[in-house]
C-alpha cells in the first residue's frame, strides 16, 4: 500500500536537474554510501566518518596532510616520459601520455618534494595513481632515485608513499630497471642509515611491490589496502579457485609478517613524526 | 624425435627427405652420396637464411624451445664439479630454484639459476621455472654464501615470471624479490648474470643484478611476457607477435638500448642444436669477464654496479 498515487505516468526530470546543490559540495563513501560534506571530509584526512573507508587520494592531499602549513618545493617536476620503445598499442604512448598530462595535470605518476612534518625535515615522493594506474616507467624510476639522492645528501628521512598498479608496460625493459635503479639508491640510504619509511596504500601490486615499496625500515600501510606482488585476477586464473576473503590486504600482509602497522589516515603524520623522533 | 617449430617446417621437410634418401641409398645400395652432399648444404643453407631473419616472436619461441638446454645441462656442461645446495633455511626448497658451489676451470664459482623441467612429471616439480619466495631468498642465502668465502657469482636466467600464487603471495614474493635486488647492489664478489631462455620480469631481474648481464642470442627479458602484454593492452591473448615487437625484448634490442652488457652468440639453429658448443660459449665468457671483474676492488665493482643500473631510464628533462 503506497501513501501516494502517480497520476500521470512517465514524468522525468533528468537527473542534473534535480540536484539542488552545486556539484562537489558532498561527499558520498563508495564503501558504505554515508554523505558527508567535502570540507569535513577534507579534514579528516579524507576517510569515511561513518565507516572509515579511506578514499583514494593522491599527491596533491598528502602533502597537505604532512606537510607544515602545506608548504614544501617540490623536486625535478618537470621530468617527462620519452617514447625510448615507440610503443603503440591501441593508442600511440606519446598520445597517451600528452592526453593524461592534460586530464590530470600532473607529468608523471610520481611527485617528489622536501619540506618539514612537525618540523622534522624529510623528502616524500607520493605517487598519483591517476596517471597511468600509478605505473612506474623512466620518470618515476629517475625522479625517486633523485629523491633518494636528495635524502642522501641532506641527510633527511625519506619517505615513499606508493600507490600503482606495477610497472609501465610501455617502456617495457626500461621499466623493469627502474626496480633495479631504485632499489641500488635505497640500498645507499641504508648503508648512510637514514630512515626510510614506505607507505603502501591502496592498490600497490607488481613491480613496485617487488622493489621499493618493500624495502623500507619500516613498511606502513592503510586500513584496507590492497597490496600484492600478483594482481588477484592472475591469481585466481592460476590457482583456479576464488581467493578467501580478505586475501591481499593490508590486514592480511601485516598478518604474515610484511607490514609493521597499519595506520589510520587521522593519524599519519603524528604517528611517522613520533617514529622519526624516536630515532634522532 | 627432434621438435621443430613451425617456422622451421622447411627444414624439417628437407630434413625428412633426407632421412629418406639415405634409407633408400642403403636400401638399394646406389651412391647418393652426392645427392645427399648437396641436399645438406642446401638444409645449412635454409638454415642460414631462416635464421639470419627471425621475427621477434621467433625467438621467444626458441627461448622456450622444449629441447632448449636448461640451467642443470649448462651446469653439467660447464663445471667439473658441482656440489647442489638446498633450502632457504626458512621455510622450504624451492626446486625452480637450483644452485651450488662448481668448478669451472679450477676456479670455485657460485652458480645459481631457475631450473625447468623436461617432462610432465619434471616439469611439475619445478613449477616450470617460477620460483615461490623460497626460491629468492634460496639464492641469496647462497649469494651470501658466496660472498663470505670470497668466491664468484654466476647466476643462469630463465623463468616465465615469479609464481602467481596463492602461497607465494602469503609468504612475500614481492618482498623477496626486492630484497634481492638490494642486497645484489652490495655483493662484495663478482655477480655475473646471462639469461639462457625466457627472463620475464621481476622474477628474472630477482637473481639478475650483476657486473655483468649478458644475454644468450635467442632469449627475451622484459618487463612482462608478450602473452601476458596482449591480454591487458589489447584484451586479447592473439595479439603476442605485436607485443613482442612492440616490447623489444630481444638480446639485440636490449643491448640497442643499454640495459644488458652483451650478447652471447648460440650455435647455428639455436642453443638446443648444440648443447656443447652453447656451454662453451658461455663458459668462455664466462671465465673472460671474471678475469676482468677481479682485477678491481669489490668498492670499485659495487660503484660500477650501481651506477650502471642507475643510468638506465629515458626522458625528458626540460
Amino acid at each position: 500500500m503506497s501513501w501516494f498515487k502517480r497520476k500521470s505516468p512517465g514524468i522525468s526530470t533528468p537527473t542534473e536537474m534535480k540536484r539542488e546543490a552545486p556539484d562537489g559540495l558532498w561527499y558520498q563513501c563508495p564503501a558504505c554510501k554515508h554523505i558527508m560534506h567535502t570540507r569535513e571530509h577534507k579534514l579528516s584526512a579524507y576517510t569515511c566518518s561513518a565507516c572509515n573507508y579511506h578514499e583514494k587520494i593522491g599527491s596533491d592531499a598528502y602533502f597537505s596532510i604532512l606537510f607544515d602549513d602545506n608548504q614544501f618545493t617540490e623536486l625535478d617536476s618537470n621530468l617527462r616520459s620519452a617514447d625510448p620503445l615507440q610503443f603503440t598499442d591501441t593508442k600511440k604512448y606519446p598520445a597517451r601520455v600528452r592526453a593524461t598530462i592534460q586530464k590530470t595535470g600532473l607529468n608523471d605518476a610520481v611527485r617528489v618534494a622536501h619540506g618539514r612534518m612537525d618540523g622534522v625535515e624529510l623528502t616524500i615522493a607520493c605517487m598519483d595513481f591517476n596517471f597511468i594506474g600509478g605505473s612506474m616507467g623512466s620518470v618515476v624510476g629517475e625522479k625517486i632515485a633523485r629523491g633518494i639522492t636528495h635524502s642522501l645528501q641532506h641527510k633527511i628521512p625519506f619517505l615513499m608513499i606508493s600507490r600503482s598498479g606495477g610497472a609501465r608496460m610501455m617502456e617495457a625493459g626500461f621499466s623493469l630497471m627502474q626496480m633495479a635503479k631504485t632499489s641500488a639508491k635505497l640500498a645507499l640510504l641504508s648503508e648512510a642509515k637514514i630512515p626510510y619509511i614506505s607507505l603502501l596504500t591502496d592498490p600497490t601490486t607488481g613491480g613496485v611491490t617487488a622493489s621499493y615499496a618493500m624495502l623500507g625500515d619500516f613498511n606502513i600501510s592503510e586500513p584496507g589496502a590492497l597490496i600484492g606482488f600478483a594482481g588477484p585476477r592472475v591469481i585466481r586464473e592460476t590457482i583456479g579457485k576464488d581467493l578467501p576473503k580478505g586475501f591481499q590486504s593490508a590486514e592480511f600482509v601485516l598478518a604474515h609478517g610484511f607490514l609493521d602497522f597499519i595506520v589510520d589516515r587521522k593519524d599519519l603524520k603524528d604517528k611517522l613524526t613520533s617514529l622519526l623522533r624516536m630515532l634522532q | 624425435m627432434r621438435t621443430y617449430l613451425d617456422f622451421e617446417k622447411p627444414i624439417a621437410d628437407l630434413e625428412a627427405k633426407l632421412e629418406e634418401m639415405k634409407k633408400l641409398a642403403e636400401q638399394s645400395k646406389m651412391d647418393v652420396s652426392e645427392a645427399v652432399h648437396s641436399l645438406q648444404s642446401r638444409i645449412e643453407g635454409l638454415r642460414k637464411e631462416i635464421f639470419s631473419n627471425l621475427t621477434r616472436w621467433q625467438r621467444v619461441q626458441l627461448s622456450r624451445h622444449p629441447d632448449r638446454p636448461y640451467t642443470l645441462d649448462y651446469i653439467e656442461q660447464m663445471c667439473e664439479q658441482f656440489i647442489e645446495l638446498h633450502g632457504d633455511r626458512t621455510v622450504a626448497d624451492d626446486k625452480a630454484m637450483v644452485g651450488g658451489f662448481c668448478e669451472m676451470d679450477g676456479q670455485t664459482v657460485m652458480i645459481i639459476g631457475q631450473q625447468k623441467g623436461r617432462n610432465t612429471k619434471q616439469r611439475q616439480m619445478r613449477n616450470f621455472g617460477m620460483p615461490n619466495p623460497e626460491g629468492y631468498r634460496k639464492a641469496l642465502r647462497m649469494m651470501k654464501l658466496a660472498e663470505k668465502f670470497n668466491k664468484p657469482i654466476v647466476t643462469l636466467i630463465d623463468t616465465p615470471g615469479a609464481f602467481p600464487g596463492l602461497e607465494a603471495e602469503e609468504r612475500g614474493q614481492g618482498e623477496a624479490i626486492a630484497r634481492n635486488l638490494k642486497e645484489m647492489f652490495m655483493l662484495k664478489v663478482p655477480v655475473i648474470c646471462i639469461v639462457i631462455g625466457e627472463g620475464a620480469s621481476g622474477g628474472a631481474l630477482g637473481i639478475a643484478i650483476g657486473d655483468r648481464v649478458l644475454m644468450l642470442e635467442n632469449t627475451w627479458y622484459s618487463v612482462i611476457s608478450p602473452e601476458s602484454c596482449s591480454s591487458i593492452l589489447w584484451r586479447s591473448w592473439n595479439y603476442k607477435e605485436q607485443a613482442a615487437e612492440a616490447l623489444r625484448l630481444t638480446a639485440k634490442d636490449m643491448l640497442g638500448n643499454g640495459l644488458v652488457d652483451g650478447i652471447i652468440a648460440e650455435p647455428l639453429g639455436g642453443a638446443h642444436n648444440d648443447y656443447k658448443t652453447a656451454a662453451q660459449t658461455v663458459k668462455k665468457t664466462i671465465l673472460s669477464a671474471l678475469a676482468e671483474l677481479q682485477k678491481l676492488t669489490p668498492e670499485a665493482r659495487i660503484d660500477q654496479r650501481i651506477e650502471k643500473f642507475s643510468g638506465m631510464g629515458v626522458f625528458e628533462d626540460q
